[in-house]
């Protein structure tokens, strides 16, 4: 047995600051959350502040001139600065709100494919080429489908070994000069798998192809640097509020500045544009350009009382806590007969989110009964069925992990899962 | 314990599956998917006159869309299409009802183990999933037929 690393959180004082997690379930059960890689649970602090906003500060951003509108319009854009901290963004306006990540995602896959970039690097045409994996969430697979049927690109993807990583064997064959963009996971939503992104970026930036990374489940769970990434050849980066702490309704796109200025806006309205006039409109200097209509404001101050919050933590501690959750739970579920993890066996590369099969036993019948005990996981495709293709099985049963997990909700998973075999066996 | 879900009777058709497997000859199947959870099932049937003569199916998934399928064989096999189409009608009412409509025995069999399921609307689909499979394959051996 390798040496076991200690946690750096204290997580029973974590824990105190998630109200949720004094929940009692029917039967008087306690919640055990395994499922943060579906929503994360929400502090305190962003409750709060939620409240506060509406209590207090209500009024639409960007457009009042009186003492509401000043206060609302400095939390969202103090969010803004909140969140290039995070991410170490060179500058705020390079940080677009949006309503989760899969809006990041179908912006770029259709400002790329709407023809109006007055440069060529950032149209999509026939003879071009789109890259992605074969881990994407379907997210960044169907975008990405849907404007190589517009454009008459062709889409191409990495395949994956058998032990849930990357096959990169053909990395400079796939991409190539034809190719535009590559558009890939950090961090898989379903194998945990975290992928060598600045490998794969820097042979995109050699290419001359635009690089975007779905960070999905990597920005909540360790630290990421996008001025680092950037030297690596990364362009652009999407990830989600709900799923770091935030409220749902609010997603994030950092761009490069010479990017996001050199794309055409997505949608149209109000506080994107410079002057409109009926023959024809200019647009606001980025981030206002994509951020058309009113924004999801009280989730964006949400999302900044959660930056804080994490912040406050620290993203490497809570990546080592996550390290030693992970650790423990493959090595928990490599003890019990019929389970089979479907992603990388070590905790090198990967994330706390581990999916895996029972023999015999379809995952809606253990999430089910796992349910019966108050253990909340997540069963099915995870949005990544072709993922489940690849490894020729239906579905999975996936436990994810976050800061205010323990090691005894990994210990009342397994029992679960002995449960689960004695109910159906 | 999921007593209420997962009805000894559910259990009993997973576990011992009746008349499972893809028969022939058959008039017509149909292939149904719940795409939430990758349940798969194949529906196929042989009509002599108005009487379903086979119902005949395979597929992978979760114990309520297996065991839906057995009952489905066991309490049709050898019915007439308007008896097929009162039962699929009664079945699906129950499943709709929010665990609050109980079947009836003399019309569903053991179809009335589901009435359970009828809470959890996750799975309703699971349950319902054969049903519709076995509808779509009727309407195409009927229209077939007269076609």
């Amino acid at each position: 047995m390798a040496h076991r690393m200690a946690s750096p959180l204290d997580v029973d004082r974590i824990r105190k600051d998630f109200p949720i997690l004094e929940r009692r379930l029917a039967g008087d059960r306690q919640l055990v959350y395994l499922d943060s890689a579906n929503t994360s649970q929400k502090p305190r602090a962003v409750i709060d502040a939620v409240t506060e906003h509406y209590e207090r500060h209500n009024a639409n951003v960007a457009r009042a001139v009186h003492q509401l509108g000043e206060e609302a319009t400095a939390a969202y854009e103090d969010t803004r600065d909140k969140v290039a901290g995070l991410i170490s963004a060179p500058s705020r306006d390079e940080i677009i709100f949006l309503k989760n990540a899969s809006e990041a995602l179908n912006l770029v896959a259709n400002t790329l494919a709407s023809g109006l970039a007055e440069d060529p690097r950032y149209r999509l045409g026939p003879g071009d080429e789109i890259v992605i994996t074969e881990m994407e969430h379907h997210s960044n697979i169907v975008p990405w489908q849907l404007v190589a049927r517009r454009t008459g690109a062709t889409l191409r993807w990495f395949g994956l070994t058998d032990d849930g990583r990357l096959d990169l064997t053909d990395l400079d064959e796939l991409i190539n000069t034809r190719t535009k963009i590559v558009s890939m996971v950090y961090q898989s939503n379903i194998l945990g798998t975290v992928n060598p992104v600045e490998r794969i970026a820097a042979r995109a930036r050699d290419v001359g192809a635009l690089v975007l990374v779905d960070a999905a489940q990597a920005v909540p769970h360790m630290p990421v640097d996008v001025t680092a990434l950037a030297e690596h050849g990364v362009d652009l980066l999407a990830f989600t509020g709900h799923k770091m702490c935030a409220p749902t309704g609010v997603g994030v796109l950092w761009g490069r500045s010479e990017v996001l200025n050199s794309l055409p806006p997505f949608l149209g309205g109000g506080e994107m544009i410079e002057t409109v006039a009926m023959e024809g409109s200019t647009f606001a200097p980025i981030p206002h350009k994509f951020e058309a209509g009113t924004p999801p404001i009280a989730q964006v101050v949400g999302l900044g009382a959660a930056v804080d919050y994490l912040t406050g933590l620290g993203l490497g501690a809570i990546h080592e806590h996550e390290q030693v959750l992970t650790a423990y739970a493959l090595d928990r579920l490599a003890g019990v007969d019929g389970v089979t993890v479907i992603g990388p066996a070590e905790p090198v590369d990967r994330g706390g989110t581990v999916s895996f099969t029972v023999d015999g036993i379809h995952p809606h019948d253990v999430g089910q009964v796992l349910d019966e005990h108050g253990i909340a996981v997540r069963v099915g495709h995870h949005c990544a069925r072709p993922v489940c293709v690849r490894y020729g099985i239906p579905a999975t049963t996936r436990a994810s992990f976050y800061l205010y997990t323990t090691t005894a909700e990994i210990d009342a998973l397994v029992d679960g899962i002995d449960e689960v075999k004695r109910f159906f066996g | 314990m999921s007593e209420s879900l997962y009805q000894e009777i559910i259990l009993d058709h997973y576990k011992n599956p009746r008349g499972r497997g893809l028969r022939e000859p058959f008039d017509a199947e149909a292939h149904h998917v719940n795409p939430t959870c990758g349940d798969e099932i194949t529906v196929r049937v042989r009509l002599d006159g108005d009487t379903l003569a086979d119902v005949s199916y395979d597929g992978q998934g979760c114990s309520i869309s297996q065991a839906a399928a057995s009952v489905l064989h066991e309490l049709l096999t050898g019915h007439t299409l308007t008896d097929s189409a009162v039962a699929g009608t009664a079945f699906t009412e129950m499943m709709q009802g929010k665990g609050k409509v109980e079947g009836d025995e003399d019309i569903l069999g053991d179809g009335i183990a589901f009435t359970g399921v009828a809470r959890y609307p996750a799975r309703v689909k699971c349950a319902l999933l054969s049903w519709m499979a076995l509808k779509d394959a009727v309407h195409r051996a009927s229209t077939e037929k007269v076609g």
